[in-house]
């Protein structure tokens, strides 16, 4: 199975020798990333090249790092159905760059383009219709951003005065809880206070 | 009154089309589907659906809980065949930590997939027929249907919200009684679908509102990126127990049903066959089960230690609290798990950091996909059919909005 992954990971380099940056058979998966901009041609390459046939589009996500200089990671899965084989295409992308849409090629893009707008951010340009999918109407933020909190801003009730639902900052009765289990044999990064050394 | 008339008779009249809501409180519309319809009559010409009103940020969630925490939540997304979806989740982490399953788990996994598929083609061809205006079928179904949430709950506690599958096995072991009442119910489950089948398969009405409707051709699979049944009905074989083997399926001895003209009716077909094989499958898997002993969990740093041991052992203590606290550490690393849920292929994009907790997990749901495809297929059929279409496609809100 690997080597078969190998192979054709060979294969792609050999044919997109600039646009492949990378490639690496993990867990029986091969992931190849990629410069953003050959996207498409890369991916019309996948789909008609008799040796991938990528022919179904899995999905579309991404990968929020806040630390990197490059932030997101948008990953591509495709599956062929022919081959029997996947492969896994991921791109580096900034918080300000634009990826290319994949719609023309592959429709079924269109709503997993849609949510990743929705929840990152991330921009899809030549996307016919990049509204927001999965929030509210009227959403604001990018949920699935690491420092967009899980509590969210807004909550929503229904006011019975005023008759009709209410949208309002978020009141927490107590603070969002994150435990934190690190073990103390293991060492923890930090001092909890009132632990402090006397220097 | 008089007066009023002549609005009526002007001879050219501009003849806007008619746009309707569909949802997101229409029995029809299986959950809270809001479709925007655009209509020339009766024909629709436009479809949007708008969805998200189930959204509950299910990923979001998973980011800031531990993965066993985690697994509760993947009942909630397909909540008609929960087992299938913590199945994904389970294989995915099994795969990032290396951990080998019992063979005695594996087989209670494929017997509670299988089970779950029953569930799920029973929910949805009684109530596509529904749609399409046959009342009993649902009734019939859902007494079945009760049977085995009966079993779910004898093997887990829980009819629905199972968390049953766990990272490394299955939570508890079947008794010998529960063993036998499933086998007894897989003797006499076919005389069920019998029964349905003299109900709906010439059925007069039920095939003049599926026959030709919603043909789904072989491009428009790779195109929309279809997946179950809206494969098979059109005559590809292609299902995932078969084609990339997951747990012990390539053991069993089971068919693929395909249809041939990949219509509504043909994935009604395709349907009714399938839970014949997931019988035959659960057959197989008691008469395996009724060999194999042994632990149904493999033991080890991600799964609890025995009830017994916890009694006399302090290590196995700390290592209970430990886990039930902290949870389990996976290695960093990225996998795609995916598994052949009733309703296409349900994935699970997992990418671990090394902590306990997932870094971000994404989850694939096939319904996603069909539901996509709604203005492509509903475009130029009746407004009547689209009941019909949502029906075939086997889309549920929990695991389309997550």
């Amino acid at each position: 199975m690997s080597e078969a992954l190998q192979e054709l990971a060979a294969h792609l380099t050999l044919k997109y020798p600039d646009a492949v940056l990378g490639h690496a058979v993990a867990f029986g998966e091969l992931t190849v990333e990629l410069v953003p901009s050959h996207l498409e041609a890369f991916v019309d390459f996948l789909l008609i090249d008799s040796a991938c046939r990528f022919s179904s589009l899995v999905d579309i996500t991404a990968v929020d790092h806040p630390e990197r200089e490059k932030r997101f990671e948008v990953v591509y899965h495709f599956l062929s159905m022919y081959q029997n084989h996947r492969i896994r295409v991921k791109l580096a992308i900034g918080e300000t760059d634009m990826v290319p849409s994949l719609v023309e090629i592959h429709p079924s893009a269109n709503w997993f383009e849609r949510e990743v707008f929705d929840m990152f951010g991330i921009l899809f340009s030549g996307h016919p219709d990049l509204r927001r999918i999965l929030t509210d109407y009227g959403f604001r933020g990018f949920p699935l951003r690491k420092d967009f909190p899980t509590t969210g801003y807004t909550e929503v009730r229904y006011d019975e005065s005023q008759k009709r639902v209410v949208y309002e900052a978020v009141k927490l009765v107590q603070e969002y809880r994150q435990f934190d289990f690190m073990s103390p044999w293991e060492g923890a990064e930090y001092i909890l206070p009132g632990d402090e050394k006397r220097v | 009154m008089d007066g009023s008339l002549n609005d009526a008779l002007i001879g050219e009249q501009k003849i806007r089309n008619f746009n309707i809501n569909f949802g997101p409180q229409h029995p029809a519309a299986h959950g809270v589907l809001r479709l925007v319809l655009e209509l020339d009559g009766e024909v629709v010409e436009r479809c949007d659906p708008h969805i998200g009103l189930l959204h509950r940020g299910t990923e979001k969630l998973m980011e800031s809980r531990t993965y066993l925490q985690n697994l509760p939540y993947f009942d909630r997304l397909d909540y008609v065949a929960p087992m299938n979806q913590e199945h994904a989740w389970c294989l995915a982490i099994e795969r990032l930590t290396g951990t080998v399953v019992p063979r005695r788990a594996s087989l209670i996994r494929v017997l509670y997939s299988e089970i779950s598929r029953i569930l799920n083609h029973l929910l949805n061809v009684t109530t596509q027929a529904m749609d399409v205006g046959a009342l009993t079928p649902p009734l019939w179904g859902f007494e079945e249907r009760e049977k085995l949430m009966v079993f779910y709950e004898r093997a887990s506690g829980s009819r629905l919200h199972a968390a049953y599958f766990r990272p490394g096995g299955v939570h508890q072991d079947l008794t010998e009684a529960l063993i036998n009442d499933i086998d007894e119910w897989a003797d006499y489950f076919p005389k069920v679908l019998d029964d349905i089948d003299t109900l709906l398969t010439e059925n007069r009405i039920f095939k003049q509102r599926n026959a030709d409707i919603g043909v789904v051709t072989e491009e428009d699979i790779q195109k929309w990126g279809y997946s179950g049944v809206m494969v098979r009905g059109s005559g590809l074989a292609w299902d995932l127990r078969r084609s990339q083997p997951y747990e012990c399926y390539d053991e069993f001895d089971f068919m693929i049903p395909v249809g041939k003209n990949g219509d509504c009716y043909d994935r009604y077909l395709c349907r009714m066959a399938e839970m014949r094989e997931s019988t035959r499958i659960v057959k197989q898997a008691i008469a395996k089960l009724r060999l194999e002993k042994g632990d149904v969990l493999a033991r080890g740093k991600i799964t609890p230690p025995k009830r017994s041991e916890m009694k006399t052992s302090m290590e196995a203590l700390i290592h209970h609290f430990k886990l039930y606290t902290e949870g389990f550490h996976v290695p960093a690393g990225e996998v795609y798990a995916a598994v052949e849920a009733p309703k296409g292929e349900f994935g699970v994009y997992l990418v671990a950091d090394g902590t306990n907790k997932p870094y971000r997990a994404k989850i694939r749901a096939p319904g996603f996909l069909h539901l996509q495809s709604m203005d492509y297929i509903c475009k130029g059929h009746q407004l009547a059919d689209v009941s019909a279409i949502i029906g075939t496609m086997d889309v549920v809100f929990g695991e389309i909005d997550r």
